[in-house]
């Protein structure tokens, strides 16, 4: 039985850990999941997804020919199931669909189309897709899910750094000093990071603090476990800075040569003592500062976090905040110290690095720079829209405003991830054109007009850079279910069918035969990637951009020499509170996030068997408020906010801290994002994800 | 906390004082549970696991290594009726039949009323008042079925010397009384070895040519050397009083008797390797030795010979007690570290050796109980003198635990060489009752077999050596021509397959295997080429096992095999 | 960083080099010298548990488990004397007399390397446990395991600091064991499978295999996990 059986190594898709994997692969089934034990990142380790969650590729409801809807054109559109729409040919369904886009292009110009790229799809869908967008829609709105988690992290080491990568390898982890973790529930969101993490705490003797509202697993392994109050973030880096400064701990030389701001920035850490920092914090003084001194002595640290630090209304600030930090002493740019955002998706990095962002071209290139758009603008063949776009929620503005009439959405699932899903999807209910791309159906998916059935990681080849820049393949494994076809496939069939209707002379060039090809283009327009090719690759298995030259061995850490702006800026921030907080009506604040057998919006992990261990969405509460209001664990409770209400199962448990609790977002039928706020972050136009005010009630 | 804990307000109170001290606080803690509920409610596990902050499963690993400990209830006491060779010879068996017909139930299976529990068990160091059972907390020497449920005056061990050194103090004085201590000789050991300087009390120690008493005779100066020569801190120095060798009861009647001088040898000790804390660790069925130390340590610091600045020395030490909780295999020392850390006392793999990577990691000391005794009259009576007592190789007093089919069972202090022959026929009485012998266990069941007719040896390291024999803890066992020796090597297999530890294979499967064809040997259904099979298991284990209890494992078997080849009945089957 | 020593060694009649930290079987390994394990996994400490690994180094009392012994100047060494080959031989027999090993194709190699006979021990006692399906990713049978602990390894410090695993029982009656026997879902078991990928038997299995092994089709696999769920909903 066993020998019909085939290994197909390939990189996981879920985390942005990008972990190797091998799958076995039998009668076009994967049957089992390893991890090769020499092989970078991971070295053999996995999470319980990556093992046991890529069974969503074999799932029934895969889409498997071209749909579209059976009422076209009726507005507003209802949000229909499959059975709201007719198989279509390939041949149909995409020349309606460039027929459709031609039109709003020809009628209002590409600026009145939005696109979503997908941070699940690889560099080499992201790119051509990015290509198409700009080169044949000729708009710059296009976008993807970073906006809704890391947006804040970039906006804000955009400004100390001048770059928004992770800082340290994964490999460096285990042998770290002092490493701080905040906002981050590291063991559930980047489960196999988290393992290298608690390496370095428990075999290699790292100190280790964790500064988080939520009793996170890894708090259990921190010397130093300072639980803030949601939404106050700020207020306690300023307070370890403060101390840092106040008792010396600054690194002077560092500051000296690779610093700059020093001056405008210290007077602004007055008053953030630690006594205030208990005030509104609720973290004892005392503790702040033994923290500040064990993160302020350490020959070296780094700092991790996630969702917690950017997905807020202060976000921008936070991110900041910690990269001050980082900045007085002189953790960063050596091996062991950094900052490192921990990224969402499995290649939120690359499709970030390809372009799927609305100011940049591929390797953050900017848009406005006319050098730079003429050097893609002679590639390419075309002319180039030198307007930056819109961001992901500017999108949906523009939307209700009448500015967009078609959204192009591949591989995302706006309806499920925005904040105020109510607003959104009155939006996307009167849009002229939806064009919907993806391997199952979703929330989304029922708003559309036309789609188009991709093949999932397993069955396509391409590249995906993890969260510490890492550029790796996956490889097909498996035939796809019915006719679907490579996201990069489908995209070039589009966009010839839409350069024709266009009647545009000469194409920007969609005549790829592997995607192979398509990395060599981005290279050759994108210098950090220029070392790097498919070939390499496969003897390497894996190479971190910057990599300029093929014997370049590759950049696991960064900024050794200089920061990409010159010198590191130490940024003023002050504290605002949150947007909503707890009053009379609305006693408890709600924070939103993942659990570990569940990914975004559910629509891979709820058909695979890790829906079987977590089938439900549970509402964590502690058992003093669960006390209160008479809540076992197993009741049915409904939450309410100012916005919206969901009912779902109540679990009491000291990991919410008291007056807070948590409501993963991964169920469709207990939408977390019905509840949450459009509340933004005045830079970064990230969403408040983690505080807002709900009212819980036992049913 | 500020919700109600799952534990009983003993047990929180415990965890309050303790808890800080992490994982070494489990066993105590888990005995304390068991002690307050009779056994060990998940509950209260859990609760211990979160306080301790030990991951759950290895608690419940370490409730499962541990015999004494249980998971599931039991009943409130424990009638423990030790069923290894001294007293199976003495009718153990039959007393377990007759205690379990008495309260209608099988072994293992709780009263009705939840009252007792009938358990077999290995030595409880009453081998000289066989059988020997445990009920509760109480000892019972030549139990009855009566006696058992009505238990007198706690078992002591008769004494015999021609010339008392180590035991010159025990059954003459108030065990607990710090001044008959005193004027009896005691602490001036300690008063000599204090003024001098810890290099200078090794080399009075390596001068007087001790070598330990637990088993391996190994130079206690030379231990001691390594210790004091390592340069971290904190080092510890441990007393190992996990006496468990079948046969083996003289460190039981040190510690009952003459508790100060155990004290004594321990500060001596520690003050030559410059360790501050020590840990006395005494096996969990010593209940009654336990009661003593205990009383004697508080006892020795209200004095000042504990604590900070023993007798204005300088020099300070503390020693802290430990409970064993049924698990033969602590005695040997890394094992026993482990088990004072809080785990399942698995040997480690040596080295590194205890002097560099003891307990905690920490440079350590580990003594056995006579070894430090013997520490004490070093320093007594004159590292010179010591050399004049007993042989060249092996100087000093050595304590025989003489127990089975003699006349005279006790403990035997002997300070002149003699031979095995002359310790049971001149000083033990010879075989009871006037039979002929049939063999002697030396060693206990790490030890051999001895036929009648090889019994003359000097019993010391040399003398022994020269046979191909070892002192090992110095049990003796004789057996008489009534006794079946089929019957002895099955209960020594069972003994050796349920002390086993499992940790390395030919230990875990060989010490199985071996009892599986002695069972078999037992009941006469041996199968052609089962000697080739104990012999091969018996290679494996004393060739490839971890550590000394697997090496030894099969030594007795044997032994046996070589001097009573009619017991295995079955000629040998040529392997193929 | 100082430079490591060499050290100069004899291996089988082979003279070689070695830096200084060097184990044995390491040593051996260089010098493309095969020497059987059975605990030991690269993403594993060793520890020496299974002794198969063992050789005679000459002067030794007892034979040395090369996976944890460092080479050392001026050492000879045996990796297939007599003493050694009856060790691995006996180990072999004994085990397969308490553990199911049948799915285990490096142990059956070894077996026939060594010459082991199967039925070497009857009547022994085998270490016969019920199969513990009792999660939706992985069984546990127990029957079929060898106490090589590399799965409470991977479980705890070498790879997952999750400490869902541990040791129940003593001797050879020692098992793998969860807090009081709980159920995986009730423990802090996160399903990483990591243990199961260290398994060197089919101990640990992953479910799908496991059913797909027991003559499942994909679509009776995915109906009978259905099942599971609404039997999983009707009791709660």
């Amino acid at each position: 039985m066993r020998e019909a059986e085939i290994k197909v190594r390939s990189t996981c898709p879920y985390c942005g850990v990008g972990c190797q994997i091998d799958m076995q692969i039998r009668e076009n089934h994967i049957t089992r999941v390893d991890a090769p034990f020499d092989v970078a990142p991971n070295y053999g380790r996995l999470c319980v997804k990556g093992r046991y969650g890529l069974d969503y590729t074999h799932h029934p409801s895969r889409l498997t020919y071209p749909l579209i809807r059976k009422d076209l054109g009726i507005l507003p559109r209802k949000p229909v199931g499959l059975g709201g729409f007719r198989r279509a040919s390939w041949e149909e369904a995409l020349d309606l669909a460039a027929e459709k886009l031609a039109v709003i292009v020809q009628e209002h110009g590409g600026d009145a189309l939005g696109a979503f790229c997908s941070a699940k799809a690889t560099n080499e869908d992201n790119y051509l897709f990015q290509k198409f967008i700009r080169g044949v829609l000729r708009t710059n709105n296009i976008d993807h899910c970073a906006r809704l988690c890391h947006a804040a992290s970039v906006a804000g080491l955009q400004i100390t750094l001048g770059s928004s990568a992770m800082s340290n390898s994964i490999a460096e982890m285990k042998d770290l000093e002092v490493l701080l973790v905040t906002g981050s529930n590291t063991s559930e969101t980047h489960p196999v990071i988290s393992t290298f993490l608690r390496e370095a705490v428990v075999k290699n003797r790292a100190r280790l603090i964790v500064i988080d509202p939520r009793r996170t697993e890894m708090s259990r392994f921190a010397d130093f476990y300072l639980q803030l109050k949601p939404g106050t973030d700020v207020v306690m880096f300023q307070a370890l800075a403060q101390v840092i400064v106040q008792d010396g701990l600054v690194d002077q030389e560092f500051l000296d040569a690779r610093v700059e701001g020093l001056e405008e920035y210290l007077p602004t850490l007055e008053g953030y003592t630690p006594e205030y920092a208990e005030e509104i914090c609720g973290v004892p003084a005392e503790r702040i500062r033994e923290a500040a001194h064990l993160y302020g002595e350490a020959g070296t640290a780094a700092i991790y976090w996630g969702m917690g630090i950017s997905q807020s209304t202060h976000g921008t600030d936070n991110a900041i905040s910690l990269a001050n930090l980082a900045l007085l002493t002189g953790n960063v740019g050596r091996p062991g110290t950094g900052v490192n955002p921990l990224r969402g998706q499995n290649n939120v990095q690359g499709c970030s690095d390809a372009g799927g962002l609305p100011n940049v071209f591929p390797g953050y290139q900017l848009v406005s720079d006319q050098e730079v758009r003429e050097k893609f603008e002679t590639h390419w063949g075309v002319s180039l829209n030198p307007q930056p776009g819109l961001t992901t929620m500017e999108m949906v503005d523009a939307a209700e405003q009448g500015i967009i009439q078609g959204y192009y959405v591949m591989g995302e699932n706006p309806m499920m991830s925005e904040p105020d899903l109510h607003h959104a999807r009155q939006v996307m209910a009167n849009l002229g054109f939806v064009l919907y791309q993806d391997i199952f159906m979703n929330e989304t998916g029922e708003y559309a007009d036309v789609i188009l059935p991709a093949v999932s990681f397993a069955e396509k080849a391409g590249t995906f850079t993890n969260s510490d820049r890492r550029v790796q393949l996956i490889r097909p494994a498996i035939t796809p279910p019915g006719e679907a076809r490579p996201d990069w496939v489908i995209i070039q069939e589009l966009a010839r069918r839409v350069e024709d209707k266009l009647g545009m002379i000469g194409s920007a060039g969609f005549a790829f035969e592997h995607p192979a090809e398509i990395w060599d283009e981005m290279a050759e327009l994108t210098p950090p990637f220029q070392g790097i090719s498919h070939g390499r690759l496969e003897r390497e298995s894996g190479v971190h951009w910057p990599c300029p030259s093929e014997d370049h061995p590759g950049t696991p850490y960064l900024f050794s020499e200089s920061f990409p702006r010159g010198k590191g800026k130490l940024t003023p921030i002050s504290y605002r509170s949150p947007a909503e907080l707890p009053d009379e009506e609305y006693p408890l604040i709600l924070s939103t996030g993942r659990v570990l057998y569940h990914w975004h919006g559910g629509t891979l992990t709820r058909r695979s068997k890790l829906d079987d261990i977590y089938p439900e969405a549970l509402v964590e509460i502690h058992p003093r408020d669960a006390k209160g209001l008479g809540v076992s664990t197993g009741d049915r409770v409904s939450l309410r906010s100012r916005r919206g209400r969901i009912e779902v199962k109540a679990l009491v448990s000291e990991r919410s801290p008291i007056g807070t609790v948590f409501l993963p977002f991964h169920f469709a039928e207990a939408a977390a994002n019905i509840l949450t706020m459009d509340a933004r972050d005045p830079h970064a136009k990230i969403p408040d994800y983690k505080v807002c005010a709900v009212v819980l009630e036992k049913l | 906390m500020e919700f109600d804990p799952p534990v009983s307000s003993q047990l929180q109170e415990f965890l309050d004082q303790y808890g800080i001290r992490g994982r070494e606080m489990l066993l105590p803690a888990l005995l304390e549970a068991q002690k307050i509920h009779d056994f060990i409610p998940r509950e209260a596990a859990a609760y211990i696991g979160e306080v301790l902050k030990v991951p759950l499963a290895d608690i419940y690993g370490v409730i499962e290594f541990y015999s004494m400990l249980s998971s599931q209830p039991r009943a409130e006491r424990v009638i423990r009726i030790c069923t290894t060779p001294s007293c199976a010879s003495q009718g153990s068996g039959k007393l377990v039949a007759e205690v379990c017909q008495h309260l209608g139930v099988d072994i293992g299976e709780p009263t009705v009323d939840g009252r007792y529990v009938v358990e077999e068990v290995e030595c409880l160091g009453l081998c000289d008042h066989a059988p020997g059972v445990l009920i509760g907390n109480d000892m019972v020497g030549e139990a009855t079925l009566d006696r058992i449920f009505h238990p007198e005056e706690h078992p002591r061990s008769e004494i015999y010397a021609d010339q008392r050194y180590l035991l010159a103090r025990v059954g003459s004085v108030d065990p607990l009384n710090i001044k008959e201590f005193q004027d009896a000789g005691g602490f001036a050991g300690l008063k000599t070895a204090l003024a001098l300087k810890p290099e200078e009390v090794i080399q009075v120690v390596s001068d007087s040519g001790l070598t330990g008493r637990g088993g391996a005779g190994f130079p206690t100066g030379l231990k001691w050397q390594g210790c004091a020569e390592e340069e971290r801190f904190p080092k510890y120095l441990v007393c190992n009083e996990d006496e468990s060798e079948p046969g083996t009861f003289k460190d039981r009647a040190l510690i009952e008797g003459d508790p100060f001088t155990i004290i004594e040898g321990m500060i001596i000790a520690a003050y030559a390797v410059g360790a501050n804390k020590g840990y006395l660790y005494i096996r969990g069925e010593y209940t009654h030795s336990h009661e003593v130390i205990s009383q004697a340590l508080e006892i020795a610091a209200g004095n000042r010979f504990l604590g900070e600045n023993i007798q204005d020395s300088g020099f300070d030490f503390e020693i802290e007690l430990r409970s064993g909780a049924g698990a033969y295999i602590c005695g040997e020392e890394t094992a026993l570290f482990e088990s004072i850390e809080g785990k399942r006392g698995f040997p480690r793999v040596k080295p590194p050796f205890p002097t560099t990577h003891g307990l905690f990691n920490q440079p350590t000391a580990i003594n056995n109980v006579e070894t430090l005794a013997n520490v004490a009259l070093i320093f007594n009576i004159g590292a010179e003198k010591y050399r004049e007592l007993g042989s060249e190789d092996s100087p000093g007093p050595r304590l025989f635990s003489l127990s089975g089919d003699v006349e005279r069972p006790g403990i035997y202090e002997i300070s002149k060489p003699l031979t095995l022959r002359e310790l049971i026929y001149e000083k033990g009485g010879g075989v009871r009752d006037g039979k002929q012998l049939r063999a002697v266990l030396l060693g206990g069941a790490a030890g051999k077999f001895v036929a009648p007719d090889g019994l003359d040896f000097l019993l010391t390291n040399q003398g022994t050596r020269e046979v191909g024999l070892g002192l090992g803890s110095a049990a003796v066992v004789v057996f008489d021509e009534g006794v079946d020796l089929r019957f002895v090597l099955h209960g020594l297999g069972h003994f050796f397959a349920h002390e086993s530890c499992g940790k390395c294979y030919p230990c875990q499967l060989g010490t199985q295997r071996q009892a599986e064809i002695l069972d078999r040997n037992l009941r006469g259904q041996s199968l052609p080429g089962d000697i080739d099979r104990l012999k091969d298991i018996i290679a494996t284990m004393t060739d490839s096992s971890l550590c000394g209890l697997g090496q030894t494992a099969g030594s007795a078997v044997l032994s046996a095999i070589e001097i009573c080849p009619e017991y295995f009945g079955i000629e040998e089957g040529a392997r193929d | 960083m100082t430079e490591k020593k060499c050290l100069s060694l004899n291996i089988n009649g082979i003279e070689c080099q070695v830096p200084e930290g060097t184990t044995l079987l390491e040593a051996a390994r260089y010098l493309d010298i095969d020497i059987p394990v059975i605990c030991l996994h690269e993403a594993t400490t060793a520890k020496g548990l299974c002794r198969q690994c063992v050789v005679e180094v000459e002067g030794r009392r007892t034979l040395a488990p090369s996976c944890i012994t460092l080479a050392e100047e001026g050492m000879v060494v045996f990796t297939e004397s007599e003493r050694v080959v009856r060790v691995r031989r006996t180990i072999l027999e004994m085990l397969h007399a308490s553990s199911d090993i049948s799915h285990s194709p490096a142990l059956q190699a070894q077996m026939e390397k060594y010459t082991a006979d199967p039925e070497r021990f009857p009547g022994a006692k085998k270490r016969q446990y019920e199969i513990l399906d009792d999660n939706p990713f992985y069984v546990r049978d127990y029957s079929q395991c060898i106490l090589c602990w590399r799965c409470v390894q991977a479980c705890g410090d070498d790879i997952q600091f999750t400490y869902a695993l541990g040791l129940g029982g003593r001797g050879h009656d020692s098992r793998i064991s969860t807090f009081y026997e709980l159920p995986m879902p009730e423990t802090t078991c996160v399903f990483c499978g990591n243990c199961v990928a260290v398994c060197p038997t089919e101990a640990l299995q992953d479910k799908t295999e496991y059913l797909l092994e027991k003559g499942l089709q994909h679509h009776e696999i995915r109906a009978r996990r259905r099942q599971e769920r609404q039997g999983k909903r009707s009791k709660s």
